[in-house]
């Protein structure tokens, strides 16, 4: 049904343009005088008139055309009396006999009614959505094509309608933003009614199993998240750990010692580690790494997890090294040549110019990337998921198994789960603080790279 | 020529392929100021900084020929650049002090050579350096300010007092007052005139006026060429080449 809509709506667009710029020639050469824009503006003007009006209709019978149908459908179901329905499964059974005759066998005829009317209401919607779009686009064209007067200033109007529609796009990614950060709200307060919000920030236990079914004998949970956040932060120095040295001599090695030809290969390559998914160094991290380890942690004598803290960590490490280099790169790169000039003419060498010079000039912008790769790090998912394990360990030891808040999110939502126990809803807690952090990090990381940039510019 | 501080011969510079300096040779003499004054790209700033070595940091830029300061060829890789720029201090065209604070502008030179052994030692040569480069009665109050705080004029006086810090014995100066108003090029070019007791100046500019207020002598680059080079008094009033002529009375450049 919908695609045989796009097509009619093509047919409708190509041809409003086409009559468009036809009858703005054909009015201008009956009035002998030229418009005031090109011909192919007042096209556009009957395009857009025609088009989006159309896309409304295709739009809202998309969302709404199901849910209306069902609706009526339901509300003329005649229930017998005692019976118990289930209406999502009752919805199910008419809408397979609905769509294929040969499930009425052994129906009872109230289904099958219903079914016929399913269909039939079916029919109906079907038809006034071609009616209703292809009127509305002859409206939108008739609306349009008395506008095409030769002293219409057609590409004013154009570029305000994309003004409108660049806008319209811009501003989808903000309310969507919004409209996570509400459920995310909305869906921890929900938690926080059955779980103490005292309990969930202060309380070191954390056993999120609670019972499903009435007479399960399983204990009843606990929702202390200290274990989780411990675990995060852990897996974050250790990331830091390894990504902060590495990350910050190799920007130093490519902003001041590299050659233009190696910078131009390096920085680039270094770039495509970002774009690694991180699934794979997840496999990375558990295959190759954890059994190191392992190995390694026996070899002084520690008892290493096969999953453990150390090995997420110094794989995270790796994945935001680039992050730390490419933009420390940049900082490094926009402290002024005249201050290099400056520290080199008095006779310090180049070490001490990069050390007493240039990194205390461009240490803002340094610390700015410093907070953007740990927020990046504490939001990272899968590597964790694979390489750190998922039990909620209160330690400091990173050869031990942790588990971090992103895991449990994960954990939480796994299998087939109502929202509806704090088990499930501790995810949108979790999410929440993670949310939380992460956004005052980049918040208070781009403050610093602006007001250094600022300072040099 | 017993008091020759520079001794440029045959000095010829490559940005890549293309020829910058052609053959310049020159005599430089010891507590004078030379002005090297020539229209734009005409190669004035790049020989400045042969001397210290400054196109060292140009990947692409290539220097031949011989230069000697104090009889010491500089033009070879032997050459001790760290050494050579301490000895050789420069001012660059826009302010450029360090985003640290006034005392440790002067103090790094010092410093990083080693030149002091206490906090007391350091404290005096900073202030020498400042007083000397007649900035300190401005600034004794706030020495510890971030140098950038202070006026153009005040950070230029602010980076020669940093460059007299390691006790040179000749300054280059590559268009210092170019960024600056007239009053504070006036301090600067007075001050200019102090240093020349006890410093070799080298100063490249664009105004007329202040090579001629502040030189002994005088140099004029025409293309990559040294076209004529005297007395400051000679070359001002009565130029033994027509392009200089020209030149100084604003027929080009």
């Amino acid at each position: 049904m919908f695609f045989w809509s796009l097509v009619l709506i093509a047919v409708g667009i190509f041809s409003s343009f086409i009559y468009g710029r036809s009858r703005i020639k054909l009015n201008s050469k009956k009035q002998g005088t030229k418009s005031k824009s090109l011909p192919t503006y007042y096209a556009q003007y009957v395009l857009m008139w025609c088009l989006f009006p159309a896309l409304i209709v295709y739009f809202s019978w998309a969302i709404f055309q199901e849910q209306i149908i069902q609706n009526i459908v339901i509300s003329n179901f005649e229930f017998i009396e005692g019976a118990v329905y289930n209406e999502g499964l009752l919805l199910a059974e008419i809408r397979n006999v609905a769509n294929n005759p040969s499930f009425a066998d052994g129906k009872s005829i109230e289904i099958i009614n219903a079914a016929s009317h399913y269909s039939s209401l079916r029919q109906i919607s079907q038809i006034s959505f071609y009616t209703s779009i292809i009127i509305i686009m002859l409206l939108g064209a008739l609306y349009a094509s008395q506008k095409l007067k030769p002293e219409f200033h057609a590409q004013h109007t154009i570029e305000r309608y994309i003004q409108y529609i660049l806008i319209f796009c811009s501003s989808v990614a903000i309310f969507t933003t919004i409209g996570i950060v509400f459920s995310l709200i909305f869906e921890s307060l929900r938690f926080f009614a059955e779980v103490s919000i005292f309990e969930f920030l202060f309380s070191t236990e954390w056993y999120p199993f609670i019972p499903i079914r009435e007479g399960q004998t399983a204990a009843e949970g606990s929702f202390g998240a200290v274990p989780i956040f411990a675990g995060t932060f852990l897996v974050m120095v250790v990331a830091m750990c390894v990504a902060v040295p590495l990350g910050l001599l190799t920007a130093i090695y490519l902003a001041e010692y590299a050659s233009q030809r190696v910078r131009k290969t390096v920085k680039p390559l270094l770039e495509i580690l970002a774009g690694i998914p991180t699934i794979v160094y997840g496999f990375f991290a558990f295959v190759s790494v954890a059994p190191f380890v392992k190995a390694f942690g026996q070899s002084i004598g520690i008892d290493a997890s096969p999953t453990s803290a150390l090995a997420a960590g110094m794989v995270m490490g790796v994945m935001i090294i680039p992050f730390i280099s490419s933009l420390s790169d940049d900082v490094i790169n926009s402290v002024p040549q005249s201050l290099r000039e400056a520290s080199l003419g008095i006779g310090a060498n180049k070490a001490e110019t990069i050390k007493k010079v240039i990194l205390p000039a461009a240490l803002p912008g340094i610390v700015g990337a410093f907070l953007l790769a740990i927020s990046r790090a504490i939001g990272e998912t899968m590597i964790v998921v694979v390489a750190a394990g998922t039990a909620p360990n209160l330690t400091g030891n990173p050869f031990e198994n942790v588990t971090t808040v992103t895991v449990q999110i994960v954990v939480a939502l796994i299998g087939d789960q109502e929202f509806d126990n704090p088990r499930t809803l501790s995810a949108f807690a979790l999410g929440l603080v993670l949310f939380v952090i992460t956004l005052f990090l980049n918040i208070i990381a781009l403050q610093i790279v602006k007001r250094y940039r600022e300072r040099y510019e | 020529m017993s008091n020759s501080k520079i001794l440029a011969n045959g000095v010829d510079v490559y940005y890549g392929s293309k020829q910058a300096l052609f053959g310049i040779s020159m005599d430089i003499k010891e507590k004078e100021v030379t002005a090297l004054i020539g229209p734009s790209g005409c190669g004035k700033s790049t020989f400045l900084r042969c001397i210290n070595r400054m196109n060292d940091l140009i990947e692409i830029c290539k220097v031949s020929g011989s230069i000697k300061v104090d009889n010491q060829e500089i033009i070879s890789e032997k050459t001790d650049v760290v050494s050579l720029r301490s000895k050789i201090g420069m001012v660059f065209q826009k302010p450029n002090p360090f985003p640290k604070s006034i005392f440790d502008n002067v103090a790094y030179g010092p410093t990083i050579h080693g030149l002091v052994d206490s906090k007391n030692e350091l404290e005096e040569i900073v202030h020498s350096s400042l007083k000397k480069a007649g900035l300190f009665d401005e600034v004794k109050d706030r020495l510890n300010e971030p140098g950038t705080s202070l006026s153009g004029g005040q950070q230029q006086r602010l980076c020669i007092a940093r460059a007299i810090a390691v006790n040179p014995e000749i300054i280059l100066m590559d268009e210092p007052c170019s960024a600056l108003d007239p009053i504070a090029t006036a301090i600067i070019e007075e001050l200019i005139d102090e240093l020349r007791l006890n410093y070799t100046i080298i100063i490249v500019t664009h105004s007329m006026q202040q090579a001629a207020r502040v030189s002994q002598k005088t140099c004029f680059f025409h293309l990559g060429e040294l076209i004529e080079t005297g007395e400051t008094n000679k070359i001002f009033t009565n130029p033994d080449n027509t392009k200089t002529q020209d030149y100084i009375t604003g027929r080009f450049g």
